[in-house]
């Protein structure tokens, strides 16, 4: 059965959207049909991260406004066949995405994918809320920083509040993806631990994403960094991840990046 | 990874990402006053072929590439067999 999954966090550039695409691809290279969708009218980015915004034509608003069939606005990946993607328009205002015409092409998503992944925008206006409304399982993408915790807070009041699963008292699976996570800072105490993310929020944990140089090398390409750098420690955390959505249990270990014997001499001296 | 790909890789992503800016930002700056026009085309072009054929609206597929100098725009329109001979019935093909 479809899945309908949303990527949120209320915080903006705490990692939804590099999240969305890493566990995208992660998914659809597991054999599953993913279609990852832009919820960020306006200001849309996820093409860029996929590397598609050279070939977007249609856009979630034209579906929903029925301008396009939903098979002509979806977007395929060149790298891994079974991915997809809908892109947000970027040009026309926000109250386009209506309650109605979005139900509509979640339910007609739901019927092609085996998961919907919905890259919510920043903040708790219509895009957010449309994006989350729909979701069986929401990932709240948070970093061990006070600001973007507290607004982790919100988002989860409003998961359990402004969600179809919530109107009909159902409950919404809610976890924890903590983002841009530097183990050696945390241990010396200089960063908040998982354990107390964990504790203030407690919802459970999806997982633990390293901060890593190849996330930007990735956006940089147009690549998840699933797919750009498969080895590299946070694309093996997201893999971890994306195996854990699926149902598998795997230990939750934060991967670290294999150095090189000069960046392991530097990297001894500067931490 | 090589001691080659450890200085090569990370410094060489970021002319990509500034190539790839400047294309996509060229073109959302000429289009900003026509957002629509792949829509607008698609549209107008369809209205002219409906007239003489009957196509089916699934079955048309709209391709962009987004290029430097030259972009490409695909409009792949599927006219069943039907469609194409209204007028004189297809005769079943006779056997070799």
């Amino acid at each position: 059965m479809a899945k309908v999954l949303v990527v949120t966090s209320g915080k903006g550039g705490v990692g939804k959207t590099t999240s969305t695409a890493a566990l995208g691809a992660a998914l659809a290279q597991a054999g599953k049909n993913v279609v990852v969708v832009d919820f960020d009218v306006g200001l849309r980015n996820l093409d860029l991260v996929m590397g598609a915004e050279r070939r977007v034509v249609f856009d979630l608003i034209n579906v929903v406004q029925g301008d396009a069939k939903l098979a002509q606005a979806l977007i395929r990946d060149k790298r891994v066949e079974s991915l997809y993607l809908l892109p947000a328009s970027q040009t026309r205002d926000k109250d386009a995405l209506t309650p109605e015409g979005t139900a509509r092409v979640v339910a007609e998503l739901r019927e092609r994918f085996d998961w919907v992944i919905c890259d919510s925008p920043a903040g708790i206006e219509r895009g957010a809320t449309m994006a989350m409304y729909h979701a069986d399982v929401a990932v709240v993408v948070t970093n061990p920083e006070v600001s973007s915790v507290r607004d982790s807070d919100r988002i989860i009041g409003l998961l359990d509040s402004k969600t179809a699963k919530a109107e009909k008292s159902e409950r919404i699976e809610k976890h924890l993806l903590l983002t841009r996570y530097d183990p050696l800072r945390a241990a010396k105490g200089e960063m908040l631990k998982t354990e107390d993310v964990l504790e203030i929020l407690s919802i459970p944990l999806l997982g633990i994403i390293p901060n890593s140089e190849e996330v930007l090398r990735a956006s940089n390409l147009g690549s998840p960094v699933t797919l750009a750098a498969p080895a590299s420690a946070p694309a093996r955390a997201y893999s971890d991840a994306a195996r854990r959505l699926m149902g598998e249990s795997v230990d939750m270990v934060v991967p670290a990046d294999k150095k090189g014997l000069i960046s392991k001499l530097f990297g001894r001296k500067v931490a | 990874m090589n001691l080659f790909s450890l200085f090569s890789r990370s410094n060489n992503s970021a002319p990509i990402a500034r190539d790839r800016l400047q294309i996509l930002l060229a073109h959302e700056r000429a289009f900003s006053g026509h957002p629509d026009l792949v829509a607008t085309l698609q549209k107008e072009i369809l209205a002219v072929i409906v007239k003489h054929v009957a196509v089916d609206r699934e079955k048309v597929q709209v391709k962009l590439d987004r290029g430097a100098a030259v972009s490409t725009l695909e409009i792949d329109i599927e006219m069943p067999a039907s469609a194409l001979v209204a007028d004189k019935p297809a005769k079943a093909a006779p056997g070799p």
